[in-house]
């Protein structure tokens, strides 16, 4: 069923070179960096989701023996100089546009989520740390919580004083009579709402860095659990007012990240600005998983309401879609970061002539909004339930309503009513290929059998079109600096952070592929600033595409000057040469051939030998950047559920997947990387809900009420693969994210297959045991 | 045997333990609080950063280690509970010869480890039960697997690794594979 082109390396499942030390427990994650006279810290946090400071008494922490200091909000707020990411531009009191909350590291005057942190204590130990922050007196005057994005809206009350509104974006529902006239006339119309479960990302790793600022040498040194060093440097750089030349952000493994560790979080700022103040020591922060649970930041609390107009024969003549999402109090970027985008991506993989969006975004007392794996995941997972609930109205198989409205190859390029272009994309081919692999005939009679002997079985289906790999603004490129040293073996060094990605390993095989030589000579570099040239880091599905065009064209780069200088001492012509396992030998000549050793150490100490003019050493430099500010990735997923009627339990019989991430680097990767977000993507419909109460109190705050999927919930997921080449350098696209974006509708969709003819279906996630059995036992 | 010695770490008034016990096949003493975490002793006071620490209260299993042959989580065990207890940590897993264990092996080869967080506590954990359990059944595996949370594999390349550490195939990922 692959069709992949594989290469010597790219294309090849070759293992992962980080195991060993991993499986071995000789990884080095940032808890580990262990230095001596290491500070501890623990944060004072909000127990109130909105309320004024009346009374804040540290003394009696300070006294602790072990104490070294007790900062608060009036300690560390005055030192901020500036606070932003770069991804998201400057705020606009510095000349951005983009909204940010107000400036703030630590609570101060009043707390405006449960978890705010209010204090940070830092001790010679975490316990004496923690001790500490039970002695401080926190004294707040409550007042009711701002919740709710619709609630939040009408402004009745501020999340931010020093703001006029909690709306951070709204885009009003254009008029379009076109629209409207199809809409009066449609043989069908339809609308729904939708809403998804607050969730958060859970690296197994919390967040946590270690921060040693030398006040002798002006030298800012960070150790941090993050996506990107050079987001971390340049950030904390501006927070200081200490000159990025003299910060160092070093990350060695990251546990995890999914988005929620790509920007500087408050605690985070909090702890820089903490050793910048103390100066000396190193500061160590590790966040506890009920402090991640309870203020790290979240996603997914989107909702929409979708109208849809068809023609008789199921066509679908437009649609319009209103978007909220809730921003919680102090997202780390713009607030509607993704309202805005997300309306963009709404007609996905479907010719759907015309599109009104319109959406709403609005600070609440909940923790901020972050990325979090498809942060343009909503409106897919909407649009996809939408469909069903389409076709189950009209009584249309929901696979023909899919496959009479998706974008054809020939269709290609295709411009969507959202002025995005898709192009390279097989929407079809991998609709077509999933219902294959499903046997979709042989299912209805199953699920008909079953059905007749009291069992819910139910067919799901979620396609998605992912404009993987943005490239544009600070996105727009990625580095590589490739070097070959004397004895022939190879450096590479990116500004990507992997945290889980295999990156060690793929782009190896990327350099090796294309130097031509050995893939045990080739070294990945990254996650220091002092190392690593400057790029934007790992997430948004960019690496393979980005960083992987960058590996890609230095490589070459590197391979051309060998055979130059191969050809030179050879006196051979250059297209009579080839290069395989790190030697270059004339063509049908075997015994004339040159080890990369010998080439190297003639183009680093023996100018002389090399062709006039040319340049000794072997350093190239490469910064590549897509052809378009997306390169789309797409796929089909199909899932199939046991709903058991008594219980509301949902058993998934069976996963499927059939993508198309074009050229694939390393299929094994490739699957891992489906099958990771898929299982997130399921936590997010069946499991996962960070709810809160009516007083904004979050009930999730350990691994007991924040449930992830665990082994024996998930199948084996079968994949099926259609590679259709991308535009960029390498064919590759992203696919990071996707099986997070296509998992909740399919798994959703499953189980209103189950129960749909039991006159019920659901619309708001989670998909719980207790929201099924709602809707099964309504009188219950 | 507990002695009341000054406490440590410049804290206040309390009373230090000594324990005694034997990791990864050497005998050790450490001298810290009564109430610090047997995780936090492997960690700081003993070096064994290989076992992690995601939770804190029992539920994501990355702390498992081998307290007396049994996988436990060192999370919810104080050091001062486990005088003249012998324990095994993940860096105490690997083939004497310093290659990897058939279990970490298995996971390479599945790819059942991302960003390799909780997979100390995975490789423990399943060392444990395929030494007990010959022939487990992927319900049996999964089973075993229920009491470590991981985030970035889908458990997909874990449960395919138990598979084959416990002597099956491990199931096929993909259809019409033509990877040599």
């Amino acid at each position: 069923m692959s069709t992949t082109s594989a290469g010597r390396y790219v294309g090849q499942s070759v293992k992962r070179r980080e195991d060993p030390r991993l499986l071995t427990g000789h990884g080095r994650y940032v808890d580990d960096v262990q230095q001596v006279g290491t500070l501890h810290v623990a944060f004072v946090r909000s127990d109130v989701a909105r309320g004024t400071i009346v009374g804040l008494d540290v003394s009696d922490a300070a006294a602790l023996r072990g104490v070294e200091a007790v900062y608060t909000g009036g300690d560390l707020n005055p030192l901020i100089g500036q606070l932003w990411s770069t991804i998201m531009g400057p705020p606009v009191e510095l000349g951005g546009v983009t909204p940010y909350p107000p400036p703030s590291v630590l609570a101060e005057g009043d707390v405006r989520f449960v978890g705010d942190p209010v204090a940070v204590v830092i001790a010679s130990s975490r316990y004496i740390a923690e001790d500490a922050a039970q002695l401080v007196v926190v004294d707040i005057d409550a007042q009711p919580a701002v919740l709710g994005v619709h609630r939040a809206a009408m402004d009745e009350a501020l999340v931010h004083h020093e703001t006029t509104t909690n709306v951070t974006a709204r885009v009003p529902m254009p008029e379009i009579p076109a629209l409207e006239e199809a809409f009066a006339s449609a043989a069908h119309v339809f609308t729904r709402t939708f809403a998804g479960a607050r969730a958060t990302n859970v690296p197994m790793e919390p967040r946590g860095l270690v921060v040693q600022y030398d006040q002798h040498r002006s030298k800012l040194d960070i150790r941090a659990a993050t996506q990107s060093v050079h987001e971390l440097k340049a950030f904390a750089a501006r927070l200081t007012g200490v000159p990025e030349s003299h910060v160092r952000c070093v990350a060695e493994d990251v546990g995890g990240g999914f988005g929620q560790k790509m920007m500087v979080l408050r605690e985070e700022a909090a702890v820089i600005l903490a050793a910048f103040k103390l100066g000396g020591p190193p500061v160590k922060w590790i966040e506890d998983r009920r402090e991640n649970l309870m203020a790290a930041n979240q996603a997914r609390c989107e909702s929409a309401e979708i109208s849809m107009a068809l023609d008789e024969t199921g066509h679908i003549l437009g649609a319009k879609v209103e978007f909220f999402e809730e921003t919680g109090a102090y997202p780390p970027a713009a607030g509607g970061g993704s309202s805005t985008l997300a309306m963009g991506v709404f007609p996905g993989p479907y010719r759907i002539p015309m599109v009104a969006p319109a959406c709403t975004a609005a600070y609440t007392n909940t923790v901020g909004k972050a990325a979090y794996r498809g942060p343009w995941a909503m409106e897919t997972i909407f649009r996809e339930q939408m469909l069903d609930h389409v076709a189950r109205e009209i009584g249309m198989d929901a696979i023909e309503l899919r496959r009479i409205n998706m974008i054809q190859a020939e269709d290609l390029p295709y411009t969507t009513a959202t002025q995005m272009v898709l192009e390279n994309v097989s929407p079809a081919e991998t609709l077509e290929q999933v219902v294959a692999m499903v046997d979709v005939p042989a299912f209805r009679a199953e699920q008909a059998t079953a059905r007749a002997a009291g069992r819910l079985l139910g067919l799901g289906i979620g396609a998605y079109v992912e404009p993987s790999a943005v490239a544009f603004g600070a996105l727009g490129t990625d580095p590589a600096v490739l070097t070959m040293d004397v004895s022939g073996k190879v450096q590479i060094r990116l500004g990507t952070g992997s945290h889980g990605h295999s990156i060690e390993t793929t782009i190896a095989q990327v350099v090796a592929e294309h130097v031509g030589c050995d893939f045990d000579d080739v070294v990945v570099i990254q996650g220091d600033t002092d190392t690593s040239p400057v790029g934007p880091g790992t997430g948004g599905s960019r690496t393979a595409v980005i960083a992987g065009g960058a590996a890609q064209t230095a490589s070459v780069q590197m391979r051309e000057k060998l055979v130059q200088i191969a050809a030179h001492i050879l006196e051979a012509n250059p297209d009579d040469l080839d290069i395989e396992r790190s030697a270059v030998s004339v063509r049908g000549t075997p015994t004339a051939t040159i080890p990369f050793a010998q080439l190297a150490r003639i183009a680093h100490t023996a100018p002389e030998q090399l062709p006039a003019g040319m340049a000794p050493g072997l350093e190239f430099m490469a910064r590549y950047g897509p052809p378009t500010p997306f390169t789309w990735s797409n796929a089909t997923h199909a899932c199939i559920v046991e709903v058991d009627a008594d219980t509301g339990i949902v058993t998934i019989v069976r996963y499927l997947v059939s993508e198309d991430c074009g050229q694939m680097i390393n299929p094994m990767v490739v699957e891992g990387q489906i099958a990771g977000g898929v299982v997130q993507g399921i936590g997010g419909v069946l499991f996962e809900n960070m709810a809160y109460d009516d007083e904004g109190n979050p009930l999730a705050t350990t691994f007991l009420d924040y449930l992830l999927p665990t082994a024996p919930e998930i199948p084996d997921i079968e994949y099926g693969h259609v590679v259709t080449m991308s535009g960029t350098l390498g064919g590759y696209k992203g696919m990071g994210e996707g099986g997070a974006i296509a998992s909740p509708p399919a798994v959703a969709n499953a189980i209103n297959d189950a129960i749909a003819h039991l006159g019920v279906t659901l619309t708001d996630f989670p998909f719980g045991p207790s929201q099924i059995h709602a809707a099964l036992h309504p009188a219950t | 045997m507990i002695d009341s010695i000054d406490s440590i770490d410049g804290s206040s008034a309390i009373d230090a333990v000594r324990v005694g016990f034997s990791v990864n096949g050497r005998a050790r003493h450490v001298t810290c609080e009564p109430r610090k975490l047997l995780s936090d002793v492997l960690r700081d006071d003993l070096g064994l950063t290989g076992t992690h620490v995601g939770c804190e209260h029992g539920a994501c299993g990355a702390c498992t280690i081998l307290l007396d042959g049994a996988a436990v989580r060192s999370c919810l065990l104080f050091a001062a509970q486990i005088e003249g207890c012998t324990i095994t940590t993940v860096e105490g897993i690997a083939d004497p010869d310093g290659g990897l264990s058939t279990v970490q092996q298995a996971m390479q080869d599945n790819h059942g480890l991302q960003c390799g967080f909780c997979t100390p506590g995975i490789v423990v954990s399943l060392t444990a039960y395929l030494r007990d359990h010959a022939e487990p059944s992927d319900e049996q595996i999964r089973d075993a697997l229920s009491g470590n949370l991981c985030r970035c594999t889908g458990y997909h390349g874990i449960v395919n690794a138990a598979r084959q550490a416990a002597g099956r195939p491990a199931r096929p990922t993909h259809e019409g594979d033509d990877q040599s």
